[in-house]
């Protein structure tokens, strides 16, 4: 760990205007950041703990959006019965990831700001393109069982590891984010971006910026929805392959469907394509094979994660069903 | 007093965080090293620039091969194992595995001792390293000193090719087991403190004295410079029963800056320099006549070592006596990689060795149509097959049959694939558990003190195995006195001569020389005309002798027994798996294993050992490797987030039945030991199991959905 100024703050201009300082990072939760810096990995300049800043509610907006604050920690987001009844995928997600330790102090924000598990990123000895662009990827051809099979490009193959994301990019959030250019929303789909000859950068957020909400948007279909996530043992494991759907159903027709998919990509994994062929058509494990197929036709097996192309077809087919038998 | 199943009496010290361990005693002036470690595998270190280190905020020194004190014999004087290991005490800029130590860093705090140490720059001349043990097979060469001195490394009865022709069907198979680390849950940690010319290491450890020898040896001092204390490690499994290079380089950098050094392992740095179980590549031969009846058995193990150091996994030594085989082939081979020296980890040998063995016998059994356990009674072994002697005492057919009769064998439909529950598949699958008793000659004292307390010293070892109360048991029967007048020290190099703890060996070593101590003094309180059981005599005879305490002292060792018997303990695992077969996902709901393991001294810390034992044995079943970068060796998954071993949720239901077993050969309390038998069969029953829910045989270790997935539905 490298040494760094620490800088406590209790409202969000406070924050922006320590995070001005170069390579600074906000401190929530700590459980990805500070891991990294003991690795070397990160080295911040300067640490702006924001967890005196009031980001911590969960409420509902007039338009049927529930708000949930940057700095909700992951288990009362999990427990919140606005989060539980109306977006299941969303508690089970949660709670299908790391620890109820690990949960009691991870926020909202910190999870969708949560760095790769790729054992080369870890490792300051190791090439690593997202860690020091232009030094190459060492996953590539070096051990890669965990690593993604979509979204990957010739700069970087390291997995987006985080579950909460996946149910997110099922339901359309939005990210809401303060910055010296005042307030955005930015879509899920756009929040995280893909590697291509960039890994280095993996989100939408300018510098400075902070995120202060994530917006669930009505989805009522959403009551019925899953998580399914399949990993090497049965708790406190990162995803070989997870799927979040949410389907609506009438009359044994699929009216929409929402999918997602993680343990497998470069990000969060939103799957139109089999959304559009589940669309109008009759529920049935034949049509949720082809929509898994679908989703994992652009995959790119590497020399130990071939596996995973598989596994997941299968994980959104059981995903589907589930939903399904919720109906 | 013995057999009773009496609480773990520094449970309540431990779990109140009052335990001291080695990491943890308050030292005056203290200062702390970290180990810098090498990033890369093979060749020499061409320029480490120190200054930045040098200049850091706190930094007392940077000791590298530049600067270290030359060492008798370049650091090798002390090298005789299980305790004196070939180390890395930066006596040269050679690198011979990823992660060797190159430098240590000490520093006021082990803040500034870590960031300094990142400051570091090495350059390295790079050669290509061999780190990938299936590329490596060829060069394995057969391994023919005697295996720690004890055992040999081949062995042959009979002609193992005319029983292969006699047989009616042959399995023959390569099974694998992977590179895994010990993880114990406290790291490695030494502290170490000159005064003057004396050097007393506080250390986790599994064997003081053997330290305390190792290091004086090393360093070039006399035995008696130097002090071994350690009250409590925190979880051993073998990775702690040798002095890695951490221990030597604290009480070097303690002399170096005149103050003492703690040294404190990282996760991380558990990884490579502090040993871990090596690849096997066990390659099988079983044949059997349409009965059943073994005709031969072949099995050709390969295991890794390093570039530096021959350490042989001694996965054959239970093929040559489990089976009434006439004819039966083993042999060890090793293949050197650059990766750190592999060790004892939790039955060494048998662990890996069972998974072989016994996942072969189950492949036999299908082959012949022949129930599992039916097949091993008929090749059950009356007599050490191998040389002939009779057994001490082998419970192993009432083990297969009450394990069979407390795991509802008999439900088990035999063909694969046949019981479901829901959507899942269930199997149900068997392994032979087996694990020799060994002794070495141990020493302990009994005191009787003024306030007529009874204090007995061995310098033995607690790393969770319950050594203080079965030891202040072993005594307190001995001297006909309650458990509370009791008081066991160990863990210091200052008392009574012990062996190592490993080996499933403590007891029935320290066991007995305890209980000789506590039968003196019995008989010297007697002597001077008081009752052991009498408080009050026992003060009035001290008080009458002014106060002088009232000592004893006994060696035990082993006798000829060991010429005359065979000596084992048995045991059958059994396991229930649920299958997902469209997922692959496994989970192992129920494990019984029943066990005849001699006397058993207290069943509750018995029990505990055993449950420990079988979670370690799934954990090899279903998780433990070790990732390797194929090109530099670099430990990959060197965390506990991505080095998996078993959550409370992956672990089900485990019974454990101990046997009664009257055992008046193997040593005087005829007790055999039960560390590691736990352990072994666990992978192999796992397998078998997973075979008979879903007919996918899997024979490299871990199981892992990967695997599944191939062999599954759609």
């Amino acid at each position: 760990m490298q040494p760094f100024a620490f800088i406590t703050v209790t409202g969000e201009q406070a924050a922006r205007q320590a995070a001005a300082y170069p390579d600074a990072r906000y401190l929530a939760g700590g459980t990805t950041l500070i891991d990294l810096m003991k690795l070397n990995v990160e080295r911040p300049s300067t640490v702006v703990d924001i967890n005196a800043v009031p980001l911590a509610a969960i409420s509902e907006l007039p338009d049927g959006t529930v708000r949930v604050g940057a700095m909700v920690r992951n288990s009362d987001m999990a427990h919140h019965p606005l989060v539980r009844d109306r977006y299941p995928l969303i508690s089970q997600a949660i709670l299908a990831g790391a620890s109820g330790q690990i949960r009691n102090m991870a926020t909202t924000a910190g999870n969708l700001l949560q760095r790769t598990r790729c054992y080369y990123f870890r490792d300051t000895t190791m090439r690593c393109n997202k860690r020091e662009p232009g030094t190459g990827c060492a996953a590539i051809d070096g051990y890669n069982r965990i690593h993604a099979v979509l979204g990957t490009s010739e700069h970087c193959i390291a997995t987006h590891p985080s579950d909460l994301c996946v149910a997110l990019a099922a339901v359309d959030a939005t990210v809401r984010v303060v910055g010296s250019k005042g307030a955005r929303a930015v879509p899920f789909g756009e929040f995280h971006v893909l590697p291509d000859e960039r890994p280095e950068r993996e989100t939408a957020l300018e510098p400075g910026e902070l995120i202060v909400a994530v917006d669930l948007p009505p989805l009522p279909f959403a009551r019925r929805s899953v998580y399914v996530k399949v990993r090497d043992r049965a708790s406190y494991a990162f995803a070989l392959a997870s799927a979040a759907v949410a389907l609506d159903l009438s009359g044994g027709v699929i009216r929409q469907a929402r999918v997602a998919l993680g343990g497998i990509a470069t990000r969060p994994w939103r799957a139109h394509e089999a959304e559009l062929l589940l669309e109008g058509r009759e529920a049935s494990v034949e049509m949720y094979r082809q929509a898994a197929d679908a989703a994992l036709a652009a995959a790119i097996p590497r020399r130990h994660n071939a596996f995973k192309i598989e596994l997941a077809r299968r994980t959104l087919v059981r995903a589907l069903s589930r939903a399904e038998a919720l109906s | 007093m013995i057999g009773a199943a009496i609480d773990r009496l520094d449970g309540r010290q431990k779990v109140t965080g009052r335990a001291t361990y080695s990491a943890e005693w308050p030292i005056e002036r203290l200062s702390y090293g970290v180990i810098v470690q090498s990033a890369i595998a093979k060749g020499t270190i061409a320029a480490m620039d120190v200054s930045a280190a040098e200049q850091a905020p706190g930094v007392l020194a940077v000791i590298t091969a530049g600067n270290a004190p030359k060492l008798p014999q370049g650091g090798q004087a002390g090298v005789n194992p299980p305790a004196g290991r070939a180390l890395t005490l930066l006596q040269d800029t050679r690198v011979r595995y990823n992660g060797e130590p190159i430098a240590v860093v000490i520093a006021e705090s082990f803040e500034q001792a870590t960031h300094a140490a990142s400051l570091l720059r090495v350059n390295y001349h790079e050669e290509q390293p061999a780190v990938d043990i299936m590329q490596a097979l060829p060069t394995a060469e057969p391994y023919t000193k005697k295996i720690l001195g004890q055992f040999e490394p081949f062995s042959r009865r009979g002609d193992v090719d005319a029983g292969l022709r006699d047989a009616a069907v042959v399995v023959e198979a390569t099974y694998t087991t992977p590179l895994e680390t010990h993880n114990a849950m406290e790291p490695h940690s030494t502290i170490a403190v000159w005064e003057r010319d004396q050097l007393t290491l506080y250390d986790a450890t599994q064997y003081v004295y053997g330290v305390k020898r190792f290091v004086a040896k090393t360093l070039g001092l006399r035995d008696d410079q130097v002090r071994v204390v350690s009250k409590f490690t925190g979880g051993a499994f073998g990775s702690k029963g040798s002095a890695w290079s951490h221990v030597v380089l604290a009480a070097m950098a303690a002399r170096h800056v005149g103050r003492p050094v703690k040294i404190v392992l990282s996760r991380r740095q558990m990884f490579g320099p502090v040993g871990g179980r090596p690849y096997t590549v066990q390659r099988l031969r079983v044949g059997a006549r349409h009965d059943g009846t073994l005709t031969a058995i072949d099995q050709d193990v390969v295991s890794s070592t390093s570039t530096f150091e021959d350490w042989v996994e001694s996965s054959t030594l239970q093929t040559r006596m489990l089976y009434a085989a006439p004819n039966v082939a083993t042999a060890q081979r090793l293949v050197r990689l650059n990766l750190g020296t592999p060790t004892f980890n939790r039955g060494p040998g048998e662990s890996s060795g069972t998974f072989g063995l016994e996942s072969a016998i189950d492949e036999l059994a299908w082959r012949l149509g022949v129930d599992p356990i039916e097949l091993r009674l008929r090749n059950y072994a009356s007599v050490d097959p191998e040389t002939g002697l009779p057994w001490s005492s082998k419970s192993l057919r009432e083990c297969y049959e009450r394990g069979a009769e407390r795991f509802e064998w008999s439900r088990r439909t035999p063909a694969p694939r046949s019981m479901r529950d829901g959507d899942h598949l269930i199997g149900l699958g068997m392994a032979t558990a087996t694990y020799p008793a060994k002794r070495m000659p141990a020493s302990a004292a009994a005191t009787l003190t003024a306030d007529g307390a009874i204090l007995v010293e061995a310098a033995t070892h607690e790393f969770g195995t319950g050594t203080y109360t079965v030891m202040t048991q072993i005594a307190a029967d001995a001297l006909g006195v309650p458990i509370d007048r009791v008081r066991f020290e160990l863990g210091d190099s200052n008392l009574p001569d012990n062996p190592i703890s490993a080996g499933s060996m403590t007891v029935s070593s320290t066991g007995p020389a305890v209980h000789a101590a506590a039968v003196a003094l019995r008989e010297r309180i007697r002597q001077a005309g008081a009752d052991p059981s009498d408080v009050e005599s026992c003060r009035r005879i001290i008080a009458a002798a002014a106060g002088a305490p009232l000592s004893a002292t006994a060696a035990a060792a082993p006798g000829a027994e060991k010429a005359r018997y065979s000596m084992h303990a048995f045991g059958a695992v059994f396991a229930e798996v649920r299958v997902d077969p469209e997922l692959g996902e496994l989970r192992v709901a129920r494990v019984v294993g029943a066990y005849a393991a001699g006397r058993i001294l207290n069943p509750k810390t018995a029990r505990s050992q055993m449950i420990g034992g079988i979670i370690y044995g799934l954990s090899m079943a279903l998780f433990e490797h070790t990732a390797i970068d194929p090109r530099n060796g670099r430990y990959l998954n060197a965390d506990l987030s991505e080095y998996l071993v078993p959550v409370n949720a992956d672990v089900g239901d485990i019974d454990v039945l101990l046997l009664d077993e009257t055992d008046e050969h193997v040593n005087p309390l005829g007790v055999k030991g039960l560390g590691e038998i736990g352990t072994t069969g666990v992978a192999a029953a796992v397998a078998n199991a997973v075979y008979h829910a879903s007919g996918v045989r899997v024979r490299d270790l871990p199981i892992t959905i990967d695997q599944l997935l191939a062999g599954s539905d759609r």
